[in-house]
């Protein structure tokens, strides 16, 4: 189910904002875990739909039946690329891939399969705006390098049964494929970190390598935090697990960096510990079941040679039956990413940097704008992004309407904006056409004007009629106004406008009131 | 079954004498090697005590803790420290016999699973569709002294 959307600066709530006592530095780096969209698994053929039965999408392999192989998944491969591709990796002509060894009831081998000395990509970088208006003047570009890109396997689901003192495990997640994206430890506080992954997943949706559904377990987010004070070396770090939305990214960084703070002023000692963030009680708690250091024995996976991708013109070995991965027939394939988005927009239609990243974050707000302007080019961008993100966005709000099961079209929109901007109705109007749209109202803007007689009144002989008439009708405000009480303008003002119902052209109004008024004083 | 095993001896023996080594593998030695390495080259033998004991079992969960099983550690210890006295230096390492092949893909179709009655045929304890599994990870319980020549004890 969508949320209502709301609107994107107002609804954030910047995380209370105490800032860190200037001598204290915080390290986060982040982990994530992102599930590729594929049919299959990455080393067998069982399916991956979501919320299948339990135990269904289970092959032999997945469920580590002796005498079964891993047998790599194109698909996953090129996902792995596209996205090391987008992040400006480096992407490694052979990887190969390892065993990651611990035991768990969701772990039926006993190991898992995974890249971790040779990955298949390497040194990529990812650039994101970092803005909470609460929090921040003004937005600033930041930049967190990405160690390495891996392909992976999931593990199985655990339900955990805790009066009978026992697991349920359900092997349909075990063997999904993931990709593991390390970043350096390079972010400061919580909301960089939401910021980072707030764009990755833009980008990730971008390319169609991964749904990003957190709330599917599709995007897991893990965080390495800890703190130091200026000049001395790092601190010990904890990691913080259990994240489930980018919100509760920002709130987990920040909760745990402010434990660390009061832990080590109050004398005590940071351990390095797993913590699972806890969204009830908001805060994170030790996990229990990982207490000791693990040690994963890592070795190479003996039945899988090294995965080899075609790079730089090469051309396929002759010997192997299927084709290669070839990474510089799918950079060409690669689609346009959000920053490229964001830079034509404001080198294109002029419209502002804070504007240009909300309309990229909501994919349905870009859409509309881009029906808006695609159809007729005389139409003020500026006046088009003004509607869609202040107005259109409350009047949703207000209903509890989301923007993706709303049935309205950029057609609509358009209009409105064009009866906007040739001055035939007022904001006021136009907010009372756009609600009128959201209900549901089959009928076009400009029929709606005609048959409510919503028309903008901007005839000045008509404007002074009624400004006359409201100063004659209200002499004592007009007589507390000439004693000095300006404040009693508005309530003219106000007054003018209820006579027109709200169709009057504000600025002439206020213009035509001031001069009569000031007459009037004058007298 | 002696006399064959000394008749192929013979057998073998002669022919590396002949030089007539293309019957062989070359990566056979033509004169017998006895010893690997130089032993003082060694590096020393590594002792067991009973932290890393106790570390090996949870980590592998085999139980080995007894002075037969850690003489056979040692010795496996030793047997690959003999490694350590061959000069590797400017050889690329190996990381499986399979390094020169390349990975086969496969393409991204649904070909298995739906077989949950075979997956969970084996499994001893399952509940409606689940498998069972005891609860976390039960930590071993440490014992005395793990160097005594008693048998192994069971643990879990």
């Amino acid at each position: 189910m969508h949320l209502p959307l709301r609107l994107p600066h107002y609804s954030l709530v910047g995380v209370a904002s105490v800032p860190l006592m200037s001598h204290w530095k915080a390290v986060v780096g982040l982990e994530v875990h992102a599930q590729i969209t594929s049919t299959s698994k990455l080393f067998s053929g069982a399916g991956t739909e979501f919320g299948a039965p339990v135990n269904t999408n289970v092959s032999l392999f997945d469920a580590a039946i002796p005498g079964t192989l891993p047998v790599l998944n194109r698909r996953c491969v090129e996902a792995g690329v596209l996205t090391a591709l987008a992040l400006s990796c480096r992407v490694n002509p052979v990887s190969v891939f390892d065993r990651k060894h611990y035991f768990y009831a969701d772990l039926p081998a006993g190991y898992q399969i995974t890249q971790h000395r040779l990955p298949l990509a390497q040194e990529g970088e990812l650039e994101f705006h970092v803005f909470i208006p609460d929090v921040h003047h003004k937005p600033y570009i930041k930049k967190s390098c990405i160690k390495q890109l891996q392909l992976e396997q999931d593990s199985g689901k655990l339900l955990h049964d805790e009066e009978a003192c026992r697991s349920l495990v359900d092997l349909s997640r075990a063997g999904i494929p993931l990709m593991e994206l390390v970043f350096e430890p390079d972010l400061e506080d919580g909301e960089e970190a939401a910021a980072l992954v707030k764009e990755l997943i833009l980008i990730l949706q971008c390319l169609g390598t991964c749904s990003c559904k957190m709330e599917e377990g599709a995007l897991r987010v893990d965080a390495n935090v800890s703190v130091h004070r200026e000049g001395e070396p790092l601190g010990v770090r904890s990691e913080v697990k259990n994240i489930g939305s980018i919100r509760a990214v920002a709130h987990a960084v920040k909760y745990e960096i402010d434990r660390q703070v009061r832990t080590l002023e109050s004398g005590g000692v940071v351990v390095n510990e797993t913590r699972a963030w806890d969204t009830d009680s908001r805060q994170t708690v030790p996990m229990r079941d990982k207490e000791e250091k693990q040690d994963y024995r890592y070795m190479p996976e003996p039945n899988l040679p090294p995965l080899r991708v075609l790079l730089n013109g090469q051309h396929a070995i002759p010997d192997i039956k299927k084709d290669c991965v070839n990474v510089d027939c799918l950079r060409r394939k690669l689609p346009e990413l959000p920053r490229e988005t964001r830079e034509k927009l404001i080198n294109q239609y002029g419209i502002s940097a804070e504007s240009a990243v909300i309309l990229v974050n909501e994919n349905n707000l870009l859409k509309h704008f881009y029906g808006i302007m695609g159809e007729k080019k005389s139409r003020d961008p500026k006046l088009s992004t003004n509607i869609l993100i202040m107005e259109l966005l409350t009047i949703l709000n207000k209903n509890k309407l989301s923007l993706e099961t709303s049935p309205f079209s950029s057609y609509s929109l358009g209009e409105v904006v064009d009866l906007l901007q040739s001055k035939k109705v007022n904001l006021v109007t136009a907010r009372k056409l756009l609600q009128e749209i959201v209900s549901g109202n089959p009928q076009s803007p400009s029929e709606m004007v005609e048959k409510y007689g919503w028309a903008q009144i901007t005839d000045s002989s008509e404007i002074e009629d009624v400004c006359t008439a409201v100063i004659e009708q209200n002499p004592r405000l007009v007589e507390q106004f000439c004693a000095g009480k300006t404040k009693v303008f508005n309530s003219l003002v106000g007054k003018v406008a209820k006579i027109t119902e709200n169709r009057a052209n504000m600025a002439l109004v206020v213009k035509v009131l001031r001069d009569k008024l000031s007459k009037i004083q004058n007298s | 079954m002696n006399r064959l095993l000394k008749h192929n001896t013979t057998l073998i023996k002669f022919w590396c004498l002949q030089g007539n080594a293309r019957l062989l593998n070359s990566k056979i030695p033509p004169i017998p090697v006895v010893k690997l390495t130089d032993e003082n080259n060694l590096p020393p033998q590594t002792k067991i005590n009973q932290e890393t004991i106790e570390l090996l079992e949870r980590l592998s969960l085999v139980d080995f803790a007894n002075k037969r099983g850690i003489e056979r550690l040692e010795d496996a210890i030793k047997f690959a420290d003999l490694i350590r006295g061959i000069d590797t230096s400017g050889v690329e390492p190996m990381i499986s016999v399979l390094e020169d092949r390349t990975l086969y893909l496969r393409d991204d179709i649904v070909t298995e699973g739906n077989c949950r009655k075979e997956v969970m045929s084996n499994a001893a304890v399952t509940e409606e569709e689940y498998f069972v599994a005891p609860q976390g990870n039960i930590p071993l319980i440490p014992r005395d002294s793990l160097l005594n020549d008693n048998k192994s004890s069971k643990q879990k």
